[in-house]
């Protein structure tokens, strides 16, 4: 079932898993996470915002995330990816999805990962939903389509109309390599123009080429509307780049950014932060609230993150994929814990960026 | 009884300083605000000037501000160590330049 890893020009790093640290367990990193004193508990700050119990408001994305694998090891992520996990999708889910996909009218189909290309019925997958009628949203790290096996990744993004949402923390080198391991900048670049030089991010190609930034530390990412227009203009100053939106995500305290960080010292003061930056506007758009995510097993989850957790859904709702209902999950309540402070802090967080138009208050 | 002048608490009590004189204090924190706010230049670049001139005049407060925002409106260190340079080499040049009045009075006093 399970590929070889891919060979990397980039530098990589065990994963968690891979070094047997206690945080890759998901019960460990609760437990973490539930012994940190804050001020109010995340269901205690959206009472007070008139949002508890949270709801979901329908499924508009299906989130896939197809498998854990991937050619990269950011240092901030909440998946713990890397070359040396095995878990991908199993037939037998990714055929139910389809059928899910095939038989509901939800429109966005979004797969993550891992690195989601990595997975044997990918492209499948994208060409089924595609002629199923959805939108398709590829999360993709740059970096693979630069592995002799997946060089056909842009042509093929195009010919599928391919929604690709990319990440990029920084427009200049040290940032990103600091955050994605040494190397990744530079193929970045690479990648990013091949796509525009597909039509990808160009006005009037109907191409969509959106990048992804989260800090490169312990702070709460600025305004998405200005750091869009800065990285705009630095991208084609610096590159000859262009692409079409920035969104901007928090760090979640799950996973490899947890290990940092408890390793630093940090965790107490940025769970702090988080909490003191709780903004209501923020927490009313989440994106648990239109999206429903399905785990590489078929487990059903509100987001990626509680996906990381391993919080499934409501148990008054259907469990697994195996199990959908639309009408059940559509009203769903959401599964809370306190790392959901990371998606309401400030402008607000999700796969689709800040959540509010709302500027951020200066710290001093 | 402190025992310090500076203490990194302060930094978020700042708006205390409104206590006793509000009006003088509200008008401030007003003209602070509209002048980050975006104009002819950025935020990231007003806030990159504020890290300057926050080492200029060595405000602690200050530098541990700005230098959070820099980072949050995405600059990164390489952009955020030339700017305190650019107020190093103003502030060494200042020194400097007043050579020129060292110089003014030795050659008008001399032979």
């Amino acid at each position: 079932m399970t590929t070889a890893a891919a060979p990397s020009a980039h530098r990589v790093l065990p994963t968690l898993q891979k070094r047997h640290a206690p945080l890759a367990a998901a019960a460990e990193q609760r437990a973490l996470l539930s012994r940190m004193p804050v001020r109010r508990s995340f269901e205690e700050a959206l009472g007070g915002a008139g949002l508890y119990p949270l709801r979901a408001t329908g499924i508009e994305i299906l989130q896939l995330n197809v498998g854990r694998k991937c050619n990269q090891t950011c240092r901030h992520c909440h998946v713990d990816a890397g070359p040396d996990r095995t878990e991908m999708m199993p037939d037998a889910v990714v055929d139910r999805c389809l059928e899910v996909i095939d038989a509901t009218g939800i429109p966005t189909v979004d797969i993550t990962g891992g690195a989601p290309e990595l997975h044997p019925r990918w492209r499948e997958l994208v060409t089924r939903a595609r002629a199923a009628g959805k939108e398709v949203i590829d999360r993709c790290n740059l970096t693979i389509t630069l592995l002799p096996n997946y060089a056909y990744l842009p042509r093929f993004f195009a010919d599928h109309g391919v929604h690709v949402v990319a990440s990029l923390p920084h427009y200049r080198q040290k940032g990103t390599d600091t955050q994605r391991g040494g190397g990744v900048f530079e193929e970045s670049v690479t990648a990013l123009r091949r796509l525009n030089a597909l039509g990808y991010g160009k006005p009037g190609s109907g191409l969509v080429l959106d990048l992804v930034t989260n800090p490169v530390g312990t702070f709460l990412p600025g305004s998405q509307k200005a750091l869009e227009a800065e990285w705009k203009r630095q991208l084609l100053r610096l590159y000859g780049i262009e692409f079409n939106a920035l969104y901007t995500i928090t760090n979640m305290p799950i996973a490899r950014f947890l290990e940092f960080l408890e390793e630093t010292g940090q965790l107490g003061e940025y769970l702090e932060r988080l909490v003191t930056a709780f903004n209501p506007a923020a927490a009313a758009g989440v994106m648990c609230r239109n999206t429903l995510s399905v785990g590489w097993d078929g487990t059903l989850y509100d987001c990626d993150f509680n996906q990381m957790l391993e919080l499934p859904v409501d148990a008054r709702a259907p469990r697994t994929i195996f199990d959908f209902d639309l009408e059940a999950l559509a009203r769903r309540e959401i599964v809370l814990g306190p790392h959901c402070f990371g998606c309401t802090a400030g402008a607000g967080s999700s796969c689709g960026g800040a959540t509010t138009g709302v500027k951020i208050a200066l710290t001093g | 009884m402190h025992t310090h002048y500076y203490d990194a608490h302060d930094l978020p009590r700042f708006g205390e300083i409104g206590k006793d004189a509000p009006g003088l204090s509200e008008k401030f924190f007003a003209w602070y605000d509209a002048v980050f706010a975006e104009g002819a230049l950025t935020e990231r670049e007003k806030s990159l000037i504020a890290l300057a001139v926050a080492h200029a005049v060595q405000c602690p407060y200050c530098i541990d501000a700005y230098s959070q925002d820099c980072l949050r409106k995405g600059s990164d260190l390489e952009q955020m160590t030339e700017a305190v340079h650019v107020a190093a080499a103003i502030r060494g040049g200042a020194s400097l330049v007043h050579g020129i009045q060292m110089r003014n009075h030795a050659e008008r006093l001399g032979m």
